[in-house]
């Protein structure tokens, strides 16, 4: 079965405003792409793309080998869950994850015939039990938690084996810790399902981390960043992607020969053609990576907050008017505010971006979390 | 185990709680005021139709009035029409609350909008609209003789009882609508998102998605329907439809013109027993309907 999915310069626009803007982007058979973005970044309009709900003003939808760009959706064999789950409240567990299989027959999108009814039993049984809801089947949408809704519309959307699952924000209707759980069954359910292609629409970058072969990164309507979540989360190549994709502090520095310099200290982090010396750019370092202590490359500032995470504190540094954020291990004796600290990281964990006009995307300079 | 310790006894006030006024104390004067200005004239109905007018009681206004011919055709046009025009406005209504609601066109908004003015007008406008349209001298006979030569149109149904059905059709389709389009706006698009990415295609997401979810509005609409047609009279009046004889009309010729009071309130009677016959078992039926709707969702 070749399946994956391609889009080729697909644009989408709704009385004239763009939301998509020419996606050329490419999920590869068997992988999971998580769409991470914003509200309004246009990820969901990428996804109702391919199932056929939007029509591009511009560009093609490939299914495999197929153009499905002017296929109506009902055949466009793929399946797709919502976050808000979608169940058909009047029909039982068992008849919902059903439904697909009436509709298009048990060979799935272009199957012609009626499947027989000890056929779309079997496969009903089979889904349920994939997603561990074979004791619900006789119960109605109503009778079951959020999270075992969400595991009948996922057993409903793999009921008609489809080369591609959609899912739209699937989790995020769900509590922190059936998130954390649906998460591990999605995980687990696509090694069982190795040749299904996922797309995943999310703003949630943990779980796009978690589940992700690649990440696609949106914003006002483009892709802005694509790669592995090692790739985004290590060695990100914008401002918006270290911002977006996990927590980092984003400190303006200029390049130097050997260097960088912020504020009269200089650091031994290769600027590698982020930007020509003298010119101002970005330094990017995640809040684990920074130490308390003398080390390399040092900055010396004053404690202006201090937060207890458990086994991590949190301190929040003023480095000559810039803040700076360090996760370190717990400590037994707490700066207090005031406290001159000094920090530091390894050149390896850090990342010279090129500078941007203005801060882009959620921290703007700034580590959150 | 006693203890030996003498406690003082203390008086208290408990204050009075306020007296509260007897359920059906509240309930009498809605109650009566029921009684004066609807109870006690359906009473002298009942009664009118059980004095005939040589004095005393019996019931051989009933018998007359049953052994007549206009009358069991009265009561056939009468059952026939309602049922005729209930399931017309049933299958209308629920195409165009469809459209309106899922199929995005200019001017949608506007029409479900206008659907809540329509249900203020008065029967018999729409009935002399219709006139104006597919009366023998109306528009369509006109642009037909206009066209051809003809000395007159082909059009010449409305005096019928087709002219009624489509008359009531017409006037009571949005009574259907309205519960409908609040129907819709409650489903989840989503739903029907999902329904059609699973292979469903449009006929199949109406029939097993879309009308379970409305059936219990779909009843609602169809038993106000059923009633408003059973007791409609301006309809069949304007249409002058001579060979279309209802209960209510009936009912007005007996009274009115033949001044036979006895033999109209028998009528009254079977009308009104009709409805509430009719109305009973349709409420029995959507009931049954409503209470598996409820079960499941």
């Amino acid at each position: 079965m070749n399946t994956g999915i391609r889009f080729d310069g697909v644009s989408v626009a709704y009385g004239g405003n763009i939301v998509l803007d020419a996606l050329d982007l490419t999920v590869e058979p068997g992988e999971v792409m998580a769409l991470l973005g914003p509200s309004g970044s246009g990820k969901t309009t990428a996804l109702r793309a391919v199932a056929g709900f939007v029509q591009p003003v511009a560009g093609r939808v490939f299914i495999g080998d197929r153009d499905v760009t002017d296929l109506p959706p009902h055949r466009r064999g793929v399946g797709m869950v919502v976050q808000q789950y979608a169940l058909f409240p009047h029909m039982r567990v068992d008849a919902n994850v059903a439904f697909g299989l009436k509709a298009r027959g048990v060979h799935g999108a272009h199957g012609a015939r009626k499947a027989p009814r000890d056929e779309i039993a079997a496969r009903v049984t089979e889904a349920l039990e994939m997603t561990g809801m074979s004791a619900y089947a006789r119960r109605y949408p109503r009778e079951l938690s959020g999270g075992q809704q969400q595991r009948v519309a996922i057993a409903r959307a793999l009921a008609v084996r489809p080369g591609v699952l959609l899912l739209d924000e699937p989790l995020s209707a769900l509590d922190a810790q059936l998130r954390s759980g649906m998460l591990a069954e999605l995980a687990r359910l696509h090694r069982d399902l190795p040749d299904v292609s996922m797309l995943y629409v999310t703003h949630d970058q943990i779980e796009a981390l978690t589940l992700a072969d690649r990440i696609a990164l949106m914003d006002r309507a483009r892709l802005q960043d694509c790669g592995t979540p090692q790739d985004l989360y290590r060695r990100p190549r914008t401002e918006f992607t270290a911002s977006f994709v996990g927590n980092a502090n984003l400190l303006p520095v200029t390049v130097t020969g050997d260097g960088v310099r912020l504020a009269g200290a200089v650091l031994d982090v290769p600027a590698a053609g982020a930007a020509a010396p003298g010119d101002p750019a970005t330094l990017c370092v995640r809040p684990h990576a920074i130490g308390l202590g003398e080390g390399p490359n040092a900055l010396r500032g004053t404690v202006t907050e201090v937060q207890w995470r458990g086994a991590t504190h949190r301190l929040c540094v003023d480095v000559a008017g810039h803040r700076v954020t360090a996760d370190v291990r717990e400590l037994h004796e707490t700066s207090s505010l005031g406290t001159e600290v000094t920090l530091h990281f390894a050149a390896r964990d850090a990342v010279v971006l090129p500078a941007t006009a203005a801060p882009v995307g959620p921290g703007g300079g700034a580590a959150h979390g | 185990m006693a203890s030996g310790v003498r406690l003082p006894l203390v008086r208290v006030a408990v204050p009075a709680r306020p007296r509260r006024i007897p359920a059906w104390v509240l309930a009498l004067p809605p109650v009566a005021a029921l009684g004066v200005v609807f109870l006690h004239p359906l009473a002298l109905v009942l009664w009118q139709s059980v004095s005939p007018d040589g004095g005393g009681h019996s019931f051989s206004a009933y018998g007359e009035v049953f052994a007549q011919a206009a009358f069991r055709d009265a009561l056939r046009n009468t059952v026939l029409i309602a049922a005729g025009s209930t399931a017309g406005s049933l299958l209308l209504g629920f195409a165009l609350a469809l459209v309106i609601a899922f199929v995005p066109f200019p001017g949608g908004k506007a029409i479900g909008r206008f659907i809540d003015v329509f249900l203020s007008f008065p029967s018999f406008l729409i009935t002399l609209a219709l006139l104006f349209v597919y009366g023998t001298a109306g528009i369509a006979n006109g642009l037909w003789t206009g066209a051809t030569g003809a000395a007159a149109g082909p059009f010449d149904f409305l005096h019928t009882p087709w002219g009624v059905l489509l008359a009531e059709i017409t006037y009571f389709t949005p009574f259907v609508m309205r519960p409908l389009l609040g129907a819709f706006a409650q489903i989840d698009p989503a739903q029907l998102d999902v329904a059609a990415s699973l292979g469903a295609r449009a006929p199949r997401i109406v029939r097993q998605v879309i009308l379970p979810e409305a059936l219990p509005s779909l009843a609602a609409g169809g038993s106000l329907v059923l009633v408003m047609c059973l007791n409609e009279f301006g309809i069949v009046l304007f249409t002058g439809a001579k060979e279309v004889t209802t209960l209510p009309v009936l009912v007005y010729g007996k009274a009115i013109l033949d001044g036979d009071y006895a033999g109209a309130c028998v009528v009254a009677v079977v009308n009104i027993a009709l409805s509430l016959a009719l109305y009973g078992l349709y409420r029995t039926l959507t009931h049954r309907i409503d209470g598996a709707h409820r079960a499941r969702t």
